[in-house]
């Protein structure tokens, strides 16, 4: 075990924490503001598509939830299952890459034109 | 009054004993008198018998404590006693918990003081109200009775967890400016045997006899293990 790298991802779980604090706000006063007058597809594009600070705010998220995810469930894997070293590690990166990619993926959708 | 005592090794079972009541019972005074009048067979452990030697912490009804000091009326609410060796380790017969890995773990922490490389002409000046100092005062008073350990989920979990005694008493270490084996002593506490799987439960904080905070002292290692990996690049191994 490379005691660096442990202290590394301990690290990156405590900093996507408080990031994902803030965004999980951000994006649930958004919710609650938008709502109020009806949900529709067309409104939610309407203030998202080409607008730049959305897209950033979300692509924090994603990388935030990504790395948050896949270090949390690490942990979880090695706690409840006893699965720890290569497999964990692999299932890990895995993990984090499929949040990544489905995560930008929906930030490209929305913001896109 | 009914007191129930563990018997045998880890497929053992516990036999029932009727036990006098008497004023300012201990529960240590409750074993000893089922060994003495009782049953001679009963093994358990004890040495000073006034809280300093850290030798006859048991289960009693449920949560880990030193039988010397707590007092029978303390814990016995219901009338009842159900005495067990420590959890979390071996059982070596009746009463009687193998303390090797728990003590092993202090090594593997390097709960070892480490001289530096060179000795130097002057002794160290350690202030007394300096940081450092206070939080080596904070966690020191540690006798080694294992009740921590026994308490902890997560050792219950992960096997290989170095468990709250052993790690308070690294962190105590980390704190000794005259220590030469910070980086090694620093990467052995870190990871998944080490402080950073710690939930905060707090279990061995409540009930440690010294009124110590192990918790307090992992929170210590986390924060010593971040620094140096954000400020060194090489492992420590």
């Amino acid at each position: 075990m490379n005691a660096r790298r442990e202290v590394v991802l301990w690290i990156a779980q405590r900093a996507t924490a408080a990031i994902l604090a803030l965004c999980v706000i951000v994006h649930l006063a958004t919710i609650v503001y938008a709502v109020r007058g009806g949900l529709s597809a067309a409104e939610i594009l309407g203030r998202t598509r080409g607008n730049f600070w959305w897209a950033g705010f979300y692509c924090v998220f994603v990388l935030a939830a990504a790395v948050h995810g896949a270090v949390g469930l690490r942990a979880i894997a090695a706690e409840w299952l006893g699965l720890r070293g290569a497999l964990a590690e692999w299932a890990m990166t895995i993990v984090g890459v499929v949040l990544v990619i489905t995560g930008l993926r929906a930030v490209v959708a929305v913001v896109g034109a | 009054m009914d007191v129930k005592v563990w018997r045998g090794g880890a497929a053992g079972a516990y036999q029932s004993f009727e036990v006098p009541r008497r004023e300012s019972q201990t529960v240590l005074d409750v074993v000893t008198y089922i060994q003495r009048h009782l049953d001679p067979t009963l093994s358990y452990r004890f040495a000073c018998r006034v809280g300093m030697c850290g030798s006859c912490a048991m289960t009693v009804n449920g949560a880990p404590r030193w039988t010397c000091r707590t007092h029978v009326d303390k814990v016995a609410a219901g009338g009842t006693l159900e005495i067990a060796p420590l959890a979390n380790l071996p059982i070596v017969k009746d009463l009687v918990a193998d303390m090797r890995e728990f003590f092993d773990k202090w090594a593997r922490a390097r709960g070892q003081f480490a001289p530096g490389a060179t000795p130097r002409g002057e002794f160290a000046a350690v202030r007394p109200d300096s940081r450092e100092r206070r939080e080596a005062d904070a966690g020191i008073e540690c006798i080694g009775c294992g009740v921590c350990y026994a308490a902890c989920d997560v050792v219950a979990w992960n096997r290989d967890y170095l468990g709250p005694a052993a790690l308070n008493r690294a962190w105590t270490l980390v704190n000794d400016v005259r220590d030469g084996g910070q980086a090694a002593r620093l990467a052995a506490v870190s990871g998944d045997a080490g402080c950073h799987s710690c939930h905060t439960l707090m279990a061995c904080t409540e009930l440690c006899p010294k009124k110590l905070s192990p918790t307090r002292s992992i929170a210590g290692l986390k924060r010593a293990t971040a620094r140096y990996a954000l400020t060194n690049r090489d492992d420590g191994e």
